[in-house]
């Protein structure tokens, strides 16, 4: 990342030019901080203990650090059942991460590489497609699952959940796939064609390698935006309190004002600490999964 | 052991070879085609999964809810449109309201901000730690999100200690706490829910326009500078203008975002009480609360519309990247 250096200025000491971009640094800094402010203060009272955090605010910490302590988080695992939530949440987001990326990296390779007729007015209404409401398909697909196949009734259970979320990623995942895989040089899938390789040789030796950085994105997309739902738990999962994920047993907690209220912020940082690992560690490829629907041109 | 992992470990290994096979397969059946016959069925073999999926769960069931909008409870007696009527008349004209709030405070505040710090911090050294920390909360839940500020707009009564970051604020320059959450007087709630929306939607915005911001030719604002234009005139007459397709984009993934809000409004308000009910509540409520489809279907149905035209938008941009590509 290049930064621009001040404006027709050839020789100004490093002082001054810090003195001129004063005030961009304070407009920043102070932006960052009240960015930060509230994930710190839960953090904070995620190590206090109960009294403390509803007698008095959680920056007192500063002045008179005493009394921190690890009992919430042990109770979170032991008393809330918060590990199994933890667990549930894996179940779910896995397989609804892998299935669709699998679906839409062959739908994706047909776009880009296949002719046939429909292919410009299949891929506008896969356009469309993103947008939609999933309040449109809610109440349908409730009463597919009370009889699906030959599973009976499903709703409640994670392969409801899996199939929602597969259906709901597919068209963005297949939208972003298709503009990677359509970038690829053709002379490439040409020279492969007069060598004799199938498309199916094609597919998994030149178009699935090469576009690795495209599903690494799609991946971490998928997988945080299944970990991070809430919606489609509540309609899929329901009550079934078996198979809730996490964020439905946290939703609970902030909503009562009961017995979990003191340590919902211990909880809260169990939940966060997945996508957080995923964005610290993974950012380059989170950012840009999240920015390909909307970026232009490029 | 806990026998969903295995269900988990067959659905995670077996559906994808499934998969696979089932492309090896149709080559394998291919081989009885004849010469163009090959070409033309290929395609649609490969679409078959997709197709499937997405007619199953997204193009018929949109279509069923659509009809059963105009149906009453259960589906069994035709309603006409009595029940987008009952919609306006009852808690719909309070959640386009609020959802209109939501889309005009929302997008304005994500942009302002986004652009403000877009172009800052292409001046300083720090620029990717700064865009870091502002996109941070993307990766965060709603639900995270709204425990986070749960805590922020905290409320004790006046006298004792405040909890809450900004109650706090309040009453150390002499005010008087606000419970922000469950005050509907001038919708601060419903602000305040928004403004949680912001706090995790800026970065978004900003990662965006920063992008475009560098494919800026510089010269290009170098000779204005030159030329004796200030800072500001630079940024108003030629960055502006130049970031404005950039702009109409994010405004884009804004609205919808606004119209779709749900999360905030289900963990922080109770599904909408105290008047901060939104469209996408009320449909929760009308559908698993008090199990009215036809209802539950028309609100589906009102959110649909007012999606449609952010739909049309992205495929006349859809339309016209393909023709430039």
């Amino acid at each position: 990342m290049t930064t621009v250096a001040a404006p027709a200025a050839p020789k100004v000491s490093p002082v001054k030019r810090f003195l001129r971009h004063l005030p961009v640094h304070i407009a920043l800094l102070a932006l960052l901080f009240i960015w930060l402010i509230p994930t710190v203060g839960v953090f904070v009272n995620s190590f206090r203990s109960a009294d403390a955090i509803t007698s008095t605010g959680w920056w007192t910490v500063l002045t008179n650090p005493s009394g921190l302590t690890l009992a919430n988080y042990n109770q979170v695992f032991s008393q809330e059942d918060l590990g199994s939530k933890f667990l549930n949440s894996l179940y779910i987001t896995i397989p609804a991460t892998v299935i669709p990326t699998m679906i839409a990296a062959f739908t994706a390779y047909a776009f880009s590489w296949m002719k046939f007729p429909g292919r410009t007015v299949l891929f506008l209404i896969l356009v469309a497609l993103i947008v939609i409401p999933l309040q449109t398909t809610f109440i349908p697909i409730g009463k597919m699952f009370n009889n699906f196949l030959f599973f009976g009734d499903i709703n409640g259970t994670f392969l409801a959940i899996w199939l929602a979320h597969t259906a709901y990623g597919l068209p963005f995942a297949i939208y972003l796939l298709r503009n990677y895989m359509g970038s690829l040089p053709h002379e490439v899938f040409e020279s492969a064609a007069i060598d004799g390789a199938s498309p199916v040789t094609a597919f998994f030796r030149l178009a699935l390698p090469m576009s690795v950085p495209a599903i690494a994105s799609l991946v971490i997309f998928q997988f945080v935006f299944v970990w991070n739902d809430l919606l489609v738990a509540l309609i899929f999962i329901g009550a079934n309190t078996d198979n809730q994920p996490l964020t439905q047993a946290l939703a609970q907690l902030v909503n009562s004002y009961g017995s979990g209220w003191q340590y919902l912020a211990a909880a809260g940082f169990v939940a966060m600490i997945v996508p957080l690992l995923v964005f610290l560690s993974l950012q380059r490829f989170f950012v840009r999964g999240i920015s390909a629907g909307s970026v232009t041109g490029q | 052991m806990d026998p969903r992992i295995l269900t988990a470990l067959e659905v995670v290994i077996g559906v994808p070879a499934v998969l696979v096979g089932y492309i090896y397969a149709t080559e394998f059946v291919l081989r009885f085609a004849r010469g163009r016959w090959r070409e033309r069925i290929r395609p649609w073999l490969w679409l078959t999964p997709t197709l499937v999926i997405l007619t199953a769960f997204l193009i018929v069931p949109t279509i069923q809810t659509v009809v059963a909008s105009f149906y009453n409870k259960n589906g069994s007696v035709w309603r006409g449109l009595d029940n987008y009527a009952w919609f306006m008349n009852g808690p719909g004209l309070e959640s386009l309201i609020n959802n209109i709030l939501w889309v005009v405070v929302l997008t304005m505040g994500t942009i302002i901000i986004g652009l403000a710090v877009a172009v800052l911090a292409d001046r300083v050294k720090y620029e990717s730690f700064a865009k870091s920390i502002l996109f941070m909360p993307m990766a965060i839940s709603g639900v995270c999100a709204a425990l986070i500020w749960k805590f922020m707009y905290w409320y004790q009564l006046p006298g004792t200690p405040q909890t809450g970051v900004l109650n706090q604020g309040l009453v150390s320059v002499g005010q008087s706490p606000v419970p922000f959450l469950i005050d509907a007087d001038f919708k601060i709630d419903t602000f305040a829910l928004i403004f949680i929306m912001i706090w995790m939607w800026t970065g978004f915005g900003t990662v965006i326009i920063s992008a475009s911001l560098k494919s800026i030719n510089r010269e290009l604002l170098e000779a204005a500078r030159v030329d004796g234009a200030t800072e500001w005139q630079v940024f108003r007459k030629i960055t502006l203008p130049l970031l404005s397709p950039t702009i109409a984009v994010v405004s884009t993934t804004m609205i919808i975002t606004a119209l779709k809000a749900f999360d905030l409004v289900y963990t922080l308000t109770g599904n909408g009480s105290y008047d901060t009910q939104v469209i996408a509540n009320e449909m929760y409520n009308q559908y698993l609360n008090f199990g009215e489809l036809g209802r539950g279907s028309a609100i589906a149905v009102v959110l649909l519309l007012t999606i449609i035209p952010v739909m049309l938008f992205n495929i006349r941009r859809f339309q016209f990247q393909e023709s430039i590509r």
